[in-house]
């Protein structure tokens, strides 16, 4: 790509180059110049479920392990019964959660959250074991909304998903992504969150005051 | 914001008058102090990483017109616009040349530094906006018409019951007679208030933890929440970022987020760590229509020959200030501009001048706790000894220090005079003191003496002792 003339930018990058006393740009350096350091609690393939699901507890979200596909639908229901909660959901036009928006005791509306919803069911893309995060994309399946704007924000993983650290989620991105970078990476850690209040850590502060993850295992 | 460092120590004294202040600088330093070292107790390689972080920033710093030129290239490759601004003023026209072409009239931000150092929030007043802090801390000081007191807990210094004076304040069509006792009905109904906020929002303004020059993205590490709602729901989403935030890959972004969260918070990872590159797609269902960043220099390219290029390794975490006796003494306010505690006091004048802010650096007993749980091993007692060279080469502090250190310089420099005369002090104190044990007032030691008594020398110098042989006080 030819860089457009742009005069600001031409200054900006030329103080620059005054700071680190050069008049030009420098050959492109060599990065990295040794692997990553990866903690040694965070390495290897051992046990990511329960580091997955220790981690993500940790980080205040519940998880719960669903049989496979077919009883996600179920899993959802009885989770939303079991608190009350009515069964009207935002749920992200992804056709791996066409099973479980058509059970019959969820009423389903498939598309983005607006502010009025109370529940969104959505898909990640991985998790990460070290942290117990979750890693979703923006895609006209998985919209950005339904992670932010719900109260109550249901996440289904497929259990061969999780991969051990940050670095392992990029590379896995970078395979599947060559042709285009997604819009939206986020890494989602527990509910929403804030300790502004006199320090006292409360949830639910803009997000999501509850974030259920349901691991679906393959069949 | 006019900068009020230059009466550092009336701000202080103001600052330790104020009881409430004192005792919420009390709780937060068992509370930042207290997560953070459990943090870093679980994690053996923290030093190792801490080692690598320094190394990846340092390498960036060297060639950081490489990585902003294939950051601001992947944005533009994404459909995104990159602006340059070499100043405040340059970063602020900028924003409201954006926000008038969109015919802006909310304008929802994000917690960003950079917008407190750039004053945008008046700029977009004095343009007919209006902008709307989401960060609940910043929310709250926004009511209040404050600045932050504190990097990452902007509110620290208010108490609940003054957020609820300001929420009934501001809040006026909500029942009077509503219950506002707890942080979480505080918390609940700023939600609710917000909510509306949110949606109307026309601009969305963030600033950005990361660029990361491999993809074009720019990041947010939030635990609300609100950062998302932010650059998501409004038709169009300013990044406002400083020059030294890029990183060249996304591992180098890993390797910065393992540090950032138990340094700030004690935290294994924030709540929501967000990546966002140019406008949605067409087929997406939501997201902004139009993406901006805004790259700030404002003295940062300065700051990489200047002496000062380690400052900007700087991750705003904030651990220096939760471990600062100064900082946990006076707060936040007392530093007079945007950011306060030992990081503050090296970046202040770098931003700012030194001749606006020349108390700062002394606001430092040098201990060196800032330097010890800095993620990015900034050296932040030698900057601060720096500035204070500085300051006294160009004759800003004051005068009778001045003639104080140019009279001790003097003699210093005289060992054969020098060396009499302190034994005589040495011997002559000793004696006085002998009774008592300490002096509680003494001439030209008044500085000293007002707050605590001065303990009377052992009756000889260590250098006569040392030349003895005595091993042994």
């Amino acid at each position: 790509m030819t860089a457009k003339p742009d005069p600001q930018r031409q200054n900006v990058l030329a103080a620059v180059r005054r700071g680190l006393a050069r008049t030009g740009p420098a050959a492109a350096p060599v990065w990295p110049v040794e692997p990553p350091l990866i903690p040694a609690a965070a390495r290897g393939d051992g046990d990511l479920i329960a580091r997955f699901t220790a981690a993500a507890e940790a980080a205040a979200a519940s998880v719960e392990r669903v049989a496979g596909p077919d009883a996600l639908g179920p899993a959802v229901a009885a989770w939303l019964t079991a608190r009350n909660l009515p069964g009207e959901l935002a749920v992200a036009p992804d056709p791996a959660l066409d099973p479980a928006a058509a059970h019959g005791l969820l009423t389903v509306r498939r598309g983005t959250a607006g502010p009025g919803d109370l529940i969104a069911l959505t898909r990640a893309r991985l998790g990460i074991a070290e942290t117990g995060s979750l890693l979703l994309t923006s895609s006209p399946e998985t919209p950005t909304g339904l992670n932010f704007l719900p109260d109550f924000h249901l996440v289904a993983l497929d259990a061969s998903a999780v991969v051990a650290t940050l670095e392992d989620a990029w590379a896995r991105l970078r395979q599947d992504h060559a042709g285009g970078w997604p819009r939206t990476v986020n890494l989602v850690a527990g509910p929403s969150r804030t300790g502004d209040i006199e320090q006292t850590i409360q949830l639910g502060a803009h997000g999501p005051r509850h974030l259920h993850i349901l691991l679906v295992e393959s069949r | 914001m006019i900068p009020r460092s230059a009466t550092f120590r009336a701000n202080s004294r103001a600052a330790l008058d104020n009881p409430e202040l004192v005792r919420a600088l009390g709780t937060m330093k068992t509370g930042f102090r207290q997560k953070r070292a459990a943090a870093v107790d679980a994690l053996p390689e923290f030093d190792a990483l801490r080692d690598r972080a320094v190394a990846m920033k340092n390498h960036t710093l060297d060639h950081l017109d490489h990585y902003l030129e294939s950051f601001a290239d992947k944005v533009e490759a994404a459909g995104g616009t990159v602006h340059w601004a070499t100043d405040a003023e340059a970063a602020r026209q900028q924003v409201l040349e954006i926000c008038r072409a969109h015919g802006a009239h909310t304008v929802t931000k994000g917690k960003s530094m950079i917008a407190e150092e750039v004053g945008l929030n008046e700029a977009l007043e004095d343009a007919g906006m209006r902008p709307v802090e989401t960060d609940l801390g910043e929310y709250i000081i926004q009511l209040r018409r404050e600045p932050p007191s504190h990097i990452i807990a902007p509110a620290i210094h208010v108490s609940k019951a003054q957020v609820a004076d300001a929420f009934r304040a501001a809040h006026g069509d909500l029942d009077p007679a509503r219950e506002l006792d707890t942080p979480r009905a505080l918390l609940d109904e700023a939600r609710a208030v917000l909510r509306h906020d949110f949606t109307a929002a026309d601009v969305g303004i963030t600033g950005a933890n990361l660029l990361i020059a491999e993809t074009g993205a720019t990041v947010i590490v939030t635990n609300e929440g609100n950062g998302d709602l932010t650059q998501l729901l409004p038709r169009v989403h300013i990044v406002l970022a400083s020059l030294e935030k890029v990183v060249p890959t996304l591992d180098d972004a890993s390797l910065i987020l393992r540090l950032l969260a138990r340094s700030a918070t004690g935290q294994t990872a924030s709540s929501y760590t967000s990546f966002s590159l140019g406008p949605r797609r067409p087929e997406d269902a939501d997201g902004p229509q139009a993406f901006h960043v805004i790259l700030l220099d404002n003295g940062r390219s300065e700051m990489l020959g200047n002496g000062f290029r380690e400052m900007l390794r700087c991750i705003r975490c904030a651990a220096c200030m939760n471990h600062c006796p100064v900082y946990g003494a006076v707060g936040g306010h007392a530093y007079g501009w945007v950011y306060p505690g030992p990081m503050g006091s090296v970046l202040t004048p770098a931003l700012i001048g030194i001749d606006k802010a020349a108390p700062l650096p002394e606001a430092s007993t040098l201990c060196g706790r800032c330097e010890a749980v800095c993620p990015m091993r900034i050296p932040l007692p030698g900057l601060l000894r720096q500035w204070r060279a500085r300051a006294h080469d160009q004759r800003l502090s004051p005068p009778a220090m001045r003639r104080g250190l140019a009279a001790w310089g003097w003699l210093a420099a005289r060992p054969r005079l020098y060396h009499p005369l302190n034994r005589l002090a040495a011997v002559a104190l000793g004696r006085l003191g002998r009774r008592r044990g300490g002096f509680a007032r003494l001439p030209l030691a008044g500085g000293w003496t007002k707050s605590r008594d001065l303990p009377a020398p052992e009756g000889d110098t260590f250098q006569a002792r040392y030349r003895r042989g005595a091993r042994r006080p």
